[in-house]
């Protein structure tokens, strides 16, 4: 599942955010894109998410123009910056979303949720409160949500800035072990460059 | 990031859509109805006969002062009570929610008489009087809307506050308040607009010396049969409510940010001695307050000559019998039911298409139009209302005089901005990543609302949805002006009973209410355990 | 599963909503095929006319006994609907005048002789002069030279007060008439109600002007108000709460209320007391007259007039005064005993022209409001 970004152009109001950009993630590898606060890294992965429509460009899904597709047909998965899990389902509940919408049976979801929360390290947490987990907890259940209907492409928008740097540390070389385990194409979007070193196959600085 | 459009937002034209079904429901049974009486009985003299009539002003200042001074009023007293069951969980809480909706059903003619009889004998016929009616009557507007709200509104924006220094009440009253602004503003607007043109507790416990706009038209309509008069003050009433609803609109115009909603009851007990005090002392103070004019009129109802028993209650399906005025209560209490389902269910789907229609459209003058106009049958005169759909619907094509809608229908056009101003503040705070994340996890546009923003509005709506049940059981005003059935509701019912001399009547109709009251907490507890079961 | 909720949730409420659709086009549908009935009028005898139903218009005071109802049904054949009302008199003129041309029933019970000048001018009633118009009370029935309405009944609003307030040692003597009203020894007892807001009050406020003349009743005013009068906008709240003779137990011993009311007192009352608790002054009685009328525009035209000549027949007639509290306005109908016993028949009970009262009523409440409450 390759991506491919082909002269991205977003612009807001007066100023040119994205100019041009382009870039390719091969099938497979985490490509990281660095960058400080405000320069447009977010807006490109909502660019990518089909959350946002670019003025100019376009975006390649192995090989397939998705630049106009609506965000749910892409099958890309989002991590957000903070949790945005959601709070009236539980934690089973919130990671099988994604498999509800895509149809699959309750015994599926059942093992694949396990599976995932095994991966993440959270076993047994299937019916917790999202209101009750702390941030790490909550970071990693909404990136096992983000992967458990087995997306295309993933894309992390600072996932672990909140964390701290004992978790922070654990958590980098985890979540980069699950991405190729599982053979995961991803874009990665982070301020840290000893994070972008760790996370990243190929890096991309904007 | 905000001028471009997401390709996730709503389409221009759904929003608007939407807004369709409610507005021609309110045009074809609320504007129509207006223009029906009010060419049957306005006439240009009559109305500058009194726009120049100095007692007119004073009586039209009077009605929104004590309106607005019976809005603070009903905040003060019911805010200690909604910052208790929105933030800390305690035994009996969900029956303290429910009994709090008692007194707002209640018929304001059976428990007026309760109410000043817990009063000091100095306050009769005083303004006094009636603020505290009035408070009395719409504690549960505040406690039940912005309550809902509060309760779903995540604690850790005031947590991060008491973090920073503040107190509980601090947090509460620079972060929750403001965050709460929507669900608040809506319940000043329904209390408002139910003091402006309240009608039996101005009557009652004001007496003769304090009238509001409210209570001249309904003498002009009904005791002169002066209908150009009655219409001229129902134009000024009219005026003056639009004027109000306008102020309200653009104090509304900034949406609430979007806060976190969560969807479990409170889970913290309170721990602090003060917290625990505080708790305890918001809940039995206002409780014992709102609790006495009802334990009064239980006690009234119990009343037999020679001590107490249940005499009156069990004389209730006999009473009258033989006679063209037999009670049947049974049967009341059947229409009065039927009634407020049949209304209540109209009320909530042509309220929560408002509501939709509200969150989906852009800011603009429509929006606030739309919002205001929704409210404006809370503040018209029952009289206008009632009176107006009779001539407007009393004729052909559509003689629907005889039918049993004609009630429900008026009853629905007073639940709706229940729904609309629950519902709206909620479906507005959701946070829109919630939506993106939806997208990204594979929800169309439907499905995200399916499955993220109804459950998470199912509350609110659930709770606005009963305070139109509420409404519909209790509403008097309109209803007795209405199309007659031969099954009477409850409270005009008891009305009757009271309008007559002998003994037995005014035992029958406490008794009567007190059964109402007891129906009412009923269906409170079972409306509430839907909300907020899974 | 949530989804699958959602997805019955909002069928469901569809379904609710076309259910009340349908519910009510079965009720509009089955509304009004009943009451627009039989055959239409051009028919003279009562047997003909049987299968109509007649509907009868009134106000929350109304009560018959549905076993004399039914008399009228089994004599005539035609059936009478009267639909339970909460509204008083001059809600019921207003919605006929709103209604006028297209009525909502036939008969209307309830315009009284305050309200009656309004009523005719309005136009809504077609005269008819009823069979036992020559049983009528002379006085009622000179009120309706043009026979729009017919009279069906007299009551007297008095000034009720409660017997163990006076006439013992320590308290003063019973009130006797008006101008004892206002004597010191009644300072602060008497409660009577807004003439603006209740009708008892309204006739009050007029027996006071029949008595002491168009500029005299200030003066009798300006003299209760300084005797501490007590003013309360509805009867319910005067007779039921702040009357000390009734089941309120309130402060005020003095109420304006109806000459009937004592009996009102009695009548649960097992063993029958030999006197009620409560009685009313001989003087200073207004006497109000109640009408019924056919509205213009009925369908069934005959069956009203029918229904009006039964409204004042006997059998109808002596069944009002323990249902209703009125007396009949029919000579040679008897009066149960208790009635008899327990109301005070005036003399010569206050009146005034209703046209008079309908020329000058709004100017002299607005100036007794000055006076008084203000």
């Amino acid at each position: 599942m390759s991506l491919d970004v082909d002269s991205i152009v977003v612009r807001f109001a007066d100023r040119t955010v994205l100019d041009s950009l382009s870039f390719t993630v091969a099938s497979g590898s985490i490509t990281c894109v660095l960058g400080p606060s405000g320069c447009g890294k977010s807006t490109l992965l909502r660019v990518v998410a089909g959350l946002l429509v670019p003025d100019g460009g376009r975006v390649r899904i192995d090989g397939v123009d998705v630049t106009a597709l609506a965000p749910h047909r892409r099958h890309v998965g989002f991590v957000f910056q903070h949790d945005v899990l959601f709070p009236h389902l539980d934690v089973g509940e919130n990671i099988a979303f994604g498999l509800r919408l895509a149809r699959v049976a309750r015994a599926g979801r059942a093992a694949r949720v396990g599976e995932l929360l095994e991966l993440i390290g959270l076993p047994g947490y299937e019916r917790r409160e999202v209101a009750t987990l702390s941030g790490g907890e909550a970071q990693r259940v909404a990136l096992a949500r983000a992967l458990a209907p087995s997306p295309k492409v993933v894309l992390l928008d600072e996932p672990f800035g909140a964390l701290d740097r004992d978790l922070h540390d654990a958590l980098v070389p985890e979540v980069r072990q699950l991405l190729r385990a599982l053979g995961t194409t991803a874009l990665h979007v982070t301020h840290d460059r000893d994070e972008a070193a760790v996370m990243g196959d190929q890096l991309i600085t904007l | 990031m905000s001028a471009r459009r997401s390709p996730l937002a709503p389409p221009r034209w759904l929003g608007w859509s939407l807004a369709i079904g409610p507005l021609v429901a309110l045009a074809l049974f609320f504007v129509w109805p207006l223009v029906a009486i009010g060419s049957r009985g306005l006439r240009w003299s009559a109305v500058r006969h009194v726009l120049a009539d100095h007692g007119v002003a004073r009586v039209a200042w009077f009605t929104l002062w004590q309106a607005a001074v019976s809005t603070a009023a009903t905040f003060v007293v019911a805010l200690p009570l909604t910052a208790a069951v929105s933030r800390f969980a305690f035994r009996g809480r969900r029956l303290v929610i429910a009994l709090v909706g008692v007194p707002f059903v209640l018929p304001t003619v059976v428990v007026a008489t309760a109410i000043s009889a817990t009063l000091p004998r100095s306050w009769d016929g005083t303004v006094r009087a009636i603020i505290v009616a009035h408070v009395f009557f719409n504690v549960a507007v505040v406690v039940r809307t912005v309550g809902a709200a509060w309760t779903q509104l995540d604690a850790r924006y005031e947590d991060a506050a008491r973090t920073l220094g503040a107190s509980r009440v601090t947090a509460a009253r620079t972060i929750a308040l403001p965050l709460l602004r929507g669900p608040i503003l809506a319940a000043s607007a329904i209390v408002f607009l139910f003091t402006f043109t309240s009608f039996g507790v101005v009557r009652l416990l004001g007496g003769p010396r304090h009238p509001t706009l409210e209570v001249e038209i309904y003498r002009r309509a009904a005791q002169q049969v002066d209908l150009p008069a009655a219409s001229a003050l129902g134009l000024v009433q009219l005026v003056a409510v639009i004027a109000v609803l306008a102020l309200w609109a653009r104090a509304g115009r900034r949406r609430p940010p979007a806060s976190a909603l969560r969807n479990r009851p409170p889970a913290t007990r309170a721990r602090r001695p003060a917290e625990r005090s505080f708790v305890f002392l918001a809940t039995t103070v206002t409780m014992v307050a709102l609790a006495l004019p009802i334990a009064r009129l239980v006690e009234r109802s119990l009343a037999v000559p020679g001590g107490h028993g249940l005499a009156w209650y069990r004389s209730l399906s006999s009473a009258g019998r033989g006679t063209t005025r037999a009670l049947r209560p049974l049967a009341a209490f059947r229409t009065s039911l039927t009634t407020a389902f049949i209304s209540c269910v109209i009320a909530t789907v042509v309220g929560a298409l408002a509501a939709l229609a509200l969150t989906y459209t852009r800011r603009g003058r429509g929006r606030g139009l739309l919002g205001a106009g929704l409210m404006l049958p809370l503040g018209t005169s029952a009289v206008t209302i009632g009176l107006g759909l009779f001539v407007a619907f009393g004729q052909a094509p559509l003689d629907l005089r005889g039918s049993a809608i004609m009630v429900p229908l008026a009853h629905a056009l007073i639940g709706i901005p229940f729904v609309v101003r629950a519902l709206a503040p909620t479906l507005q705070a959701i946070d829109p990543r919630l939506h993106d994340a939806a997208a990204t996890l594979g929800a169309s546009r439907w499905q995200t609302f399916a499955l993220i923003d109804v459950p998470l509005a199912r509350r609110t709506l659930i709770v606005g949805a009963g305070m139109a049940f509420a409404v519909s059981l209790g509403e008097f005003g309109a209803t007795s002006f209405l199309t007659r059935r031969s099954t009477p509701t409850v409270p005009i019912a008891i009305a009757n009973l009271l309008a007559r001399p002998g003994r037995g009547n005014v035992g029958q109709a406490q008794a009567l209410a007190v059964l109402l009251a007891g129906v009412v907490t009923v269906v409170f507890v079972v409306t509430d355990r839907f909300a907020e079961a899974r | 599963m949530s989804s699958d909720r959602i997805r019955s949730t909002r069928s469901h409420r569809a379904s609710i909503a076309s259910a009340c659709v349908m519910l009510a086009a079965i009720t509009t549908s089955a509304c009004s095929s009943s009451g627009s009935g039989g055959a239409t009028s051009a028919l003279s005898s009562a047997s003909s006319a049987s299968g109509e139903t007649v509907t009868l218009i009134t106000h929350s005071s109304f009560a018959a006994t549905d076993v004399v109802i039914a008399e009228f049904t089994t004599k005539t054949g035609i059936k009478v609907e009267i639909p339970k009302s909460s509204s008083d008199a001059g809600e019921v003129l207003a919605r006929a005048i709103l209604a006028k041309g297209k009525p909502e029933g036939d008969v209307l019970w309830g315009v009284d002789n305050t309200l009656l000048s309004k009523a005719i001018t309005a136009g809504v009633f077609t005269p008819y002069t009823t069979t036992a118009l020559s049983t009528l009370d002379a006085g009622a029935a000179a009120l309706v030279p043009g026979h729009e309405l017919t009279p069906v009944d007299l009551g007297d609003v008095c000034v009720n007060y409660d017997r163990a307030a006076f006439d013992t040692a320590g308290k003063p003597a019973a009130p006797k008439t008006l101008d004892d009203l206002i004597k010191p020894e009644y300072r602060g007892q008497l409660e009577v109600e807004n003439p603006q807001t209740s009708s008892p009050g309204l006739v009050f406020f007029l027996a006071t002007v029949a008595r002491y003349g168009k500029d005299g009743w200030k003066d009798y005013w300006t003299k209760l108000k300084a005797n501490g009068v007590s003013v309360v906008d509805d009867w319910t709240k005067a007779y039921t709460v702040d009357f000390s003779g009734s089941t309120g137990k309130g402060s005020k011993p003095m109420v304006v209320s109806y000459a009937s009311s004592p009996v009102a007192e009695v009548l649960d009352v097992t063993p029958p007391p030999a006197t009620s608790p409560t009685a009313s002054m001989t003087d200073g009685c207004f006497r109000q007259v109640e009408f019924a009328g056919i509205l213009k525009g009925t369908k069934h035209r005959k069956a009203s007039e029918q229904l009006i000549d039964f409204l004042v027949s006997k059998s109808f007639q002596e069944d009002m005064p323990l249902n209703m509290f009125v007396s009949p306005v029919v000579s040679g109908a008897t009066v149960p005993d208790v009635y008899k016993t327990f109301t005070v028949v005036p003399s010569t009970p206050l009146s005034l022209a209703p046209s008079v009262i309908a020329a000058n009523r709004d100017k002299w409440v607005e100036e007794w409001t000055t006076l008084v409450l203000r």
